[in-house]
């Protein structure tokens, strides 16, 4: 039981890094139809910045932690926004209305940049960061195994929570939410009724690199290494988990990456770790069989 | 008993189909008689296009039943086919509000699809053409030559090798009546087969489905908004609001129907009597 | 940020106009580079620290904003665009004054840099005079044969240089000693030949029936592993393989395909991404049979109808070289697979044009165009999916066993998504649907990566600490992202008609639909 109960704690709080990659897919897919492939690589970007923030506090000799991690959450949300922005500009505008395999293929190709160009500039090898948030609760103890909730988990947890309110306030209370939501249902239309549609695009990208750059930062304060290659996998598992939940919904996303969170841990820790990732995939398989558009997706009527 | 009703080509029977908590088609019966032009014809939302999805497969109703009766020994439950087994084997053809051709597809391209079911098996399932076995040179030769006396009768044989999505509006409308002919139906349901089309047009689109019914012995089942049109051709018209039959009759009767024309112009049911009269000075 | 100044304006205001976007440019450039280039994380004993690189940072910065600056003055915002002359050379349009005198001076300023010898001067020059040579050509032969047939021509002068560039390039070297880099081109142009086959089949999935598969490269690791495991468990030469593997991989295309039919559009991306994932992932653990991380070695080259192409056969028996009387030469190995591969890749190709012809085909681009239009027409959808998913998966099993005939060893690694994703690149940048466009997206996206690799060149120009091999993948991306900005349509995106009446005219792209299942 004590097992089990570990296992849910470290699932949730695989699942919530997850989730947080996942809203950008989402949103992305809501508003413009399309999978951003290179938003696991925009994640990665951001726990990259995390990492050198992290080393140029360290240098100049900042030692309060929580002053530490702020300074860095909010510097590495800004600087990674600028990625997600530019990703947008160079290699989706231009593709905005054409052909829709297009930007699919500029966003893997994006994707190849991100990685080749951290790869490039910061080198290959794994990038170790020394503990940032340490210690931890016990929550039992008891038959030689204890069950430690950890600070670095609680924070995982409270950050994406805290985020997630923020996000659902943004999308459903202010003008900008609103914009979204009528591009998302209509582009044309909106941008009839005086919506900036390309501001209203970009924006979403903004956002959608910014909660990356929180996951990737959260990554990187519970791994602890970070190389140029995790936004491939965690990129890949986030889609998963966006289309898990019904891709184009918040809380579907969220949710999803909840669940493939804890199928990974739990089948890890109770099965095989080798098989950990087939097991999520195969999940997803059979979910979209009897979902087809996901746990949280609108159901779809097919126009005749 | 009305003549539709004899030996009618398709029966539906209480026809229900709700999506969600939303009733769009309400308990709707009525009869399609052999080589009649039966009209569906209705305010807009009153559920024409929804009987159309459940009659050619694409939606399940949710109750009622529609049958098919073939002149042969089957009839057919169209409401348990899929909906490609109601064009192959019911013999049941479509058209759609908005066009649905394979726009990058050439004319003559898109008729040839329409023969599929018969080209499928004559290619031997592929392999028996892939391997040059079976006598696939001959069915496709056929299926050219039913393709092009289709563009005749359309008027598009000049056509044949351009692009279906550069046609104009009124030539796309019928290559689809054309294309639904090439899958060589029995009934033959057409969406709005006048919608967009200007007078010279629609008077031609009269005269076609005219010979399909007279020279082809086809019976035709159409959704309508275009009253001239409905009134000029039809034998027999089904009117729908609000999901429900309000009347089923022939032209001349419908023309007469306070209901119908209260229908049409929104009228609440206690100035119907007002209408009426009017209707009836 | 592009508000880009109305051509025609004063050249004091366009300037305005263009700093302003350029700081903007070089601003943004700036927030991008600062940490991630302007510092550098360093492994040392005491754990990472940050080596500061003021200089690259300013000069990304300066690049970018340069560039913007000059982009938005000749180009973007420019009355006359100073690529306009350029252009040209791809159109019948005729020069005037103006493109002449541009053409001249770039030239001859290229001429120019050429002859201070420095390879800085002449890795700008020699593209630049490369590409106004070949444009000129163009040019003159549009301009004296107007009307030649030229698809025609250069799919036949294309298909008899693939046919007689091995043998007589070989005959070449053996005759007169030149000491061409035979072994290698071979190897480049089995590597293309093999990227070619796995686009024509990825193409009917696709291109022709508008499914878009994530996971392409699943199939032809289906196909490398069922040889390799028949070859090395029980001895099967590769003839016999062949088919098998490529049946096994059609078979896995139905099961694999069978579930997710219902799925549309990105659904339906996703989990075949996840299927190319989860056979990746089983190869690399299921330790028993595939040997896992190690992989399969020790596989069979095909022989000639039972001749082997080795110095001496294992049995005594006769060889290749000893039964045509030839002595013993590697590089007849790997002309023979050279010509396996140039078969496959053509019959792929000449299944695929006969199969648009046929009822099936038709029946997969009527699909892409409309899949409901195809279900009123009597078209059974599920399985005209499934015929689509299992010939596609045919054609990558095959290639998959050739790949492994040829490597000799196989390993998960080889079938990483990468693989499909650069698949699935060629065939959308080479035209989805047509078969042309993919040969020729392959040739050179496999054949311009594998040219970064011999860059050797450039260090000269860069310093010995210039390593040419990281930045081809980067390069690779980047190009990726150009080509589809420039053309989204592909290289060739006419389609061809399956059938006329009269004389066939292609049909323009935008009408073509790209399918939404």
């Amino acid at each position: 039981m004590s097992y089990f109960l570990q296992q849910l704690i470290n699932g949730v709080a695989l699942g919530s890094i997850y989730g947080l990659i996942a809203i950008g897919y989402t949103m992305v897919y809501g508003i413009i139809g399309m999978i951003n492939f290179a938003h696991g690589d925009i994640f990665m970007v951001g726990s990259f910045i995390a990492l050198i923030l992290f080393l140029i506090l360290l240098s100049l000799g900042v030692t309060m932690i929580p002053l530490a991690l702020l300074i860095v959450l909010l510097v590495a949300m800004c600087l990674t926004a600028v990625w997600g922005w530019t990703v947008e500009r160079i290699a989706y505008r231009p593709l905005r209305e054409s052909f829709r395999l297009a930007p699919l293929i500029t966003a893997i190709g994006m994707s190849i940049v991100l990685q080749n160009f951290i790869q490039v500039a910061q080198g290959a090898r794994v990038k170790p960061l020394q503990p940032v948030v340490t210690g931890g609760y016990v929550l039992s103890e008891g038959g030689g195994f204890s069950v430690i909730l950890s600070n670095i988990q609680i924070l995982i947890v409270v950050t994406t929570l805290v985020l997630m309110v923020l996000f659902w306030l943004v999308i459903t209370r202010t003008a900008l939410g609103r914009a979204q939501r009528a591009c998302e249902q209509d582009r044309l239309m909106a941008s009839l009724s005086g919506v900036n549609v390309d501001r209203t695009i970009s924006l979403t990208f903004v956002l959608g690199a910014m909660l990356a750059a929180v996951a990737g930062l959260l990554y990187l304060l519970y791994y602890g290494v970070i190389d140029f290659y995790i936004g491939f996998i965690a990129g890949i598992k986030a889609f998963t988990a966006a289309v898990f939940g019904g891709i184009g919904s918040l809380p579907g996303a969220m949710l999803g990456g909840l669940i493939i969170g804890l199928i990974e841990t739990f089948w890890s820790a109770y099965f095989s770790i080798e098989y950990k990732d087939v097991a999520a995939f195969s999940m997803l398989a059979i979910v979209l069989i009897f979902f087809p558009t996901g746990l949280l997706g609108r159901p779809e009527v097919e126009k005749v | 008993m009305r003549p539709w009703q004899y030996d009618p080509l398709l029966k539906v029977g209480h026809l229900t189909m709700r999506f969600g908590g939303l009733t769009a088609v309400d308990n709707v019966t009525f009869q399609v008689a052999r080589r009649d032009i039966t009209a569906l014809i209705g305010p807009n939302g009153a559920g024409k296009t929804t009987v159309f999805n459940c009659i050619t497969g694409f939606y399940k109703p949710t109750e009622g039943t529609v049958e098919l009766r073939q002149p042969g020994p089957h009839d057919f439950r169209l409401e348990r086919m899929d909906d490609h087994d109601i064009n192959s084997v019911a013999r049941v053809a479509r058209t759609f509000q908005n066009i649905r051709l394979f726009q990058g597809m050439t004319v003559l391209e898109n008729l040839m699809v329409a023969q599929h079911s018969m080209l499928w098996p004559a290619s031997g399932y592929t392999v028996g053409a892939l391997l040059g076995i079976g006598g696939f040179v001959k069915a496709q030769n056929e299926a050219v030559e039913f393709a092009c006396h289709w563009l005749e009768r359309v008027g598009l044989l000049a056509r044949a090798d351009e692009a279906a999505g550069g046609l104009p509006y009124g030539d796309q409308r019928k290559l689809e009546i054309a294309r639904a002919m090439c899958t060589r139906p029995l009934l033959l349901c057409l969406d709005e087969p006048a919608a967009g089309l200007n007078a010279r047009e629609s008077d031609g689109l009269n005269e076609l489905l005219f010979s399909i019914r007279e020279r082809d012995g086809i019976s035709i089942l159409l959704i309508e908004h275009d009253m001239s049109v409905v009134m000029r051709i039809s034998d027999h018209i089904v009117v729908l609001d609000y999901g429900k039959k309000i009347a089923d009759a022939t032209p001349e009767e419908i023309r007469n129907d306070p209901s119908v024309i209260a229908a049409y112009l929104g009228v609440p049911d206690d100035e119907l009597a007002e209408v009426e009269r009017e209707v009836h000075l | 940020m592009s508000a880009l100044a109305e051509t025609g304006k004063p050249f004091g205001q366009r300037l305005q106009s263009a700093l302003g976007d350029a700081v903007i440019g070089g601003l943004i450039a700036f927030l991008l580079f600062s940490l991630l280039l302007g510092l550098r994380m360093v492994d040392k004993v005491t754990g990472l620290t940050l080596e500061p690189r003021p200089w690259l940072l300013i000069t990304a910065v300066a690049i970018v904003f340069f560039g913007r600056l000059l982009l938005s003055l000749f180009v973007w915002q420019a009355e006359y665009p100073i690529t306009k002359p350029f252009a040209k050379f791809f159109t019948r349009e005729p020069f005037d004054r103006r493109d002449l005198i541009v053409l001249g001076s770039v030239a001859a300023i290229s001429g120019v840099m050429l002859l201070f010898r420095n390879p800085i001067y002449s890795l700008f020059a020699i593209p630049i005079l490369l590409f106004l040579g070949l444009g000129s050509l163009r040019r003159l032969i549009v301009y004296f044969f107007p009307d030649l047939p030229y698809a025609r021509i250069f799919v036949t002068v294309g298909l008899l240089f693939a046919i007689f560039f091995p043998l007589s390039t070989y005959f070449l070297e053996k005759t007169f000693h030149l000491g061409l880099p035979l072994r290698y081109w071979f190897d480049l142009a089995i590597l293309v030949l093999t990227y070619i086959m796995l686009g024509w089949g990825l193409n009917i999935v696709v291109g022709l029936a508008g499914l878009l598969d994530l996971g392409y490269v699943a199939f032809y690791a289906v196909g490398a592993y069922t040889f390799a495991l028949l070859a090395t468990h029980f001895g099967l030469g590769f003839w016999i393989c062949l088919p098998v593997a490529g049946a096994v991989a059609a078979l896995w295309g139905i099961i694999l395909g069978f579930p997710v039919l219902r799925l549309r559009g990105d659904y339906l991306a996703i989990v075949t991404l996840a299927f190319g994932e989860i056979i990746r992932i089983v190869l690399l653990n299921w330790t028993e049979v595939t040997n896992g991380p190690n992989g399969v070695s020790g596989i069979p080259k095909p022989t000639f109808f039972g001749l082997p192409f080795t110095p001496i056969a294992a049995g005594g028996g006769e060889t290749f070289s000893s039964f045509f009387g030839l002595k013993y030469d590697p590089l007849q190995g790997i002309i023979f697979l050279y010509y396996v591969i140039l078969a496959l890749a053509l019959f792929t190709n000449l299944v695929t044009l006969r199969l648009r012809r046929l009822p099936v085909g038709r029946a997969w681009e009527a699909m892409r165009e409309d899949e409901i239009a195809c279900r009123s027409l009597g078209i059974n959808t599920t399985v005209t999916k499934l015929t689509a998913f299992a010939t596609g998966a045919l054609f990558g099993g095959l290639a998959g066993s050739f790949f492994a005939t040829r490597q000799g060893f196989i390993s998960p690694e080889s079938f990483t998504f990468i693989e499909s994703a650069i698949i699935l690149a060629i065939v959308v940048l080479g035209g989805m649907g047509s078969q042309l466009g993919v040969a020729i997206a392959a040739i050179v996206m496999v054949g311009g990566f594998e040219a970064l690799r011999h860059t050797d060149w450039l260090e000269e120009i860069f310093g010995p600490d210039f390593d040419p091999s990281l930045y081809r993948m980067l390069l690779f991306g980047a190009a990726m992202v150009a080509i589809m900005v420039w053309r989204p349509r592909g290289l060739v995106a006419a389609r061809d008609p399956t059938i006329t009446l009269g004389e066939a005219r292609a049909i323009p792209p935008d009408l073509v639909k790209e399918g939404r299942a």
